[in-house]
């Protein structure tokens, strides 16, 4: 894009690295981005599959909830079961809307004490408004501006993290720690947004574009930008917020109620609960789902998806090209009684109806480390 | 000179005769990135300059493709089917999209040659 146009955007600490590496940048949630690097995002993808993707993360909103009653406070907000996280163990969930829709999805860490909370860059603003107002009792809310986030994704993202901080060996999936690397403070967690193995690393801004340096000079690792962290978590089956999730779907409809808490699902206490042990009662009255176009041609967010007498019965709400799948593939809503695996639908793409099958998700099985 | 001549959204065409084959031009396929389908229309359309005659997708997105002269397509690239990434590799070459007999060869004369839309494509930026 113009230098103009990037020259009204927020920079992340890292901004300068991509530059210098050729990126081309987007604007995204504010913030000027890498979309890809020169090798592209077909490379891009495949290389966080096959080796190491080093991904600028910093967008993201990173705060932290303190004080004796942070964990009631927030289980006020969401509907995971955040009392039943241990130290040092993380969980999904959602902030959920008081007629059950999703605010915003979010990752919550136990950690030092406190809970540390990562959220979607363009719901960041709303999320902090969100907490400020509803958060009650003994609990104090930070942002944590001054701190940016890198992920380092793919097969070999523990041989080359471990070369720096040995100790991130130990994490398992969802778990995190604090490491010093190179003197660095970070905080290090086994997660990701692409369906591999891989970390996401916390550290303070000033520090990250000598770090992130030091992990782009490992010969496995190459750079990778928002345009194949879509395709990698689209073929995770994993939700985009603003797209697979909003205000109007439910966990419940997204498929996410394995995110929701057995004593939560029991006790109730979070906003839209009603709404959402109906629809766990009883069932949604639409669901996502994954769906694989038979053709080759990809189907785009927004596309009509039909049934076999040609009735609209939902829409796609992210789609494209799957590097790795080797074709398009897709995720949407469909009416809950089609929404099962191996279902011929069709995709009127382009004003034509393409045959397309409902298919179970992931597109590409995760390969998360489980010790 | 290479005899092929541009279009203002990033088409080129390069006339034999009364035939002109079309496709995307380099900064075309940079600026979309890895081409993973191709849609061609139907052979014995008609087309009007700047219609839509083809649509070329990357993995981030669908972008159509215009006819940069009007004609009737007489012939498509069937090979982008199978290999949508010649686009990328060959894009004035292998990467050809269709073949049209020109139905008005004066509106050639409104397109760019390669050193015109050379310094066109320098005054957009990297974008």
């Amino acid at each position: 894009m113009s230098d103009d146009a990037v020259a009204d955007l927020a920079r992340t600490p890292l901004y300068d690295e991509h530059r210098a590496l050729g990126a081309t940048l987007v604007g995204f949630a504010g913030y000027a981005m890498p979309v890809r690097y020169p090798a592209g995002i077909m490379a891009e993808h495949t290389h966080a599959r096959t080796a190491a993707g080093l991904f600028d993360v910093s967008h993201m909103g990173q705060m932290r909830l303190t004080g004796a009653d942070a964990v009631a406070a927030l289980e006020r907000l969401v509907p995971g079961d955040i009392a039943g996280l241990a130290s040092g163990s993380m969980r999904y969930t959602q902030f959920t809307s008081d007629d059950g829709g999703i605010l915003d999805d979010l990752i919550v860490t136990r950690i030092d004490g406190g809970l540390l909370l990562v959220v979607n860059a363009a719901c960041k603003e709303a999320d902090l408004r969100h907490l400020n107002e509803r958060l009650e009792g003994d609990v104090a809310l930070e942002e944590l501006a001054e701190r940016a986030l890198i992920a380092l994704q793919g097969p070999k993202a523990a041989a080359v993290l471990g070369r720096h901080a040995p100790a991130c060996a130990k994490l398992g999936f969802m778990t995190a720690g604090r490491f010093t690397i190179g003197g660095t403070d970070a905080l290090i967690s086994r997660s990701g947004y692409t369906g591999e193995d891989g970390f996401e690393i916390s550290l303070p801004a000033d520090e990250t574009a000598a770090f992130w340096r030091q992990l782009a000079a490992e010969p496995e690792v190459e750079p990778v930008g928002l345009g194949a962290r879509d395709s990698l978590r689209l073929e995770a089956g994993l939700c985009l917020y603003g797209h697979d999730i909003d205000e109007t779907t439910s966990p419940v409809e997204a498929g996410l109620a394995w995110s929701i808490g057995k004593r939560r699902r029991a006790e109730g206490g979070f906003p839209g609960a009603e709404r959402i042990r109906r629809e766990l009662a009883d069932g949604p009255r639409r669901r996502r789902v994954g769906i694989r176009p038979d053709g080759r041609a990809p189907a785009r967010e927004g596309t009509s998806v039909l049934d076999a007498e040609g009735t609209t019965i939902g829409a796609v709400t992210s789609g494209g090209f799957g590097p790795t799948v080797g074709g398009p593939v897709a995720m949407g809503y469909v009416a809950a009684e089609a929404a099962e695996a191996g279902r011929p639908v069709s995709l009127l793409v382009r004003d034509k109806p393409r045959p397309a099958t409902i298919v179970k998700l992931p597109f590409v099985p995760h390969s998360y480390h489980r010790p | 000179m290479s005899g092929l001549k541009y279009s203002k959204d990033h088409e080129w065409v390069r006339v034999d005769g009364d035939v002109g084959t079309v496709g995307i031009s380099d900064y075309a396929q940079e600026q979309l990135g890895d081409v993973v389908y191709v849609e061609l229309p139907e052979v014995g359309r008609t087309v009007a300059q700047n219609e839509e005659a083809a649509v070329v997708e990357s993995v981030k997105a669908a972008s159509e493709v215009y006819a940069p002269v009007s004609g009737e397509i007489v012939e498509v690239n069937q090979a982008l089917e199978d290999d949508p990434a010649l686009v990328n590799g060959d894009p004035t070459g292998a990467g050809w999209f269709l073949k049209l007999r020109l139905s008005a060869p004066g509106e050639l004369d409104g397109l760019m040659d390669e050193a015109a839309y050379a310094d066109y494509v320098s005054g957009l930026g990297d974008d």
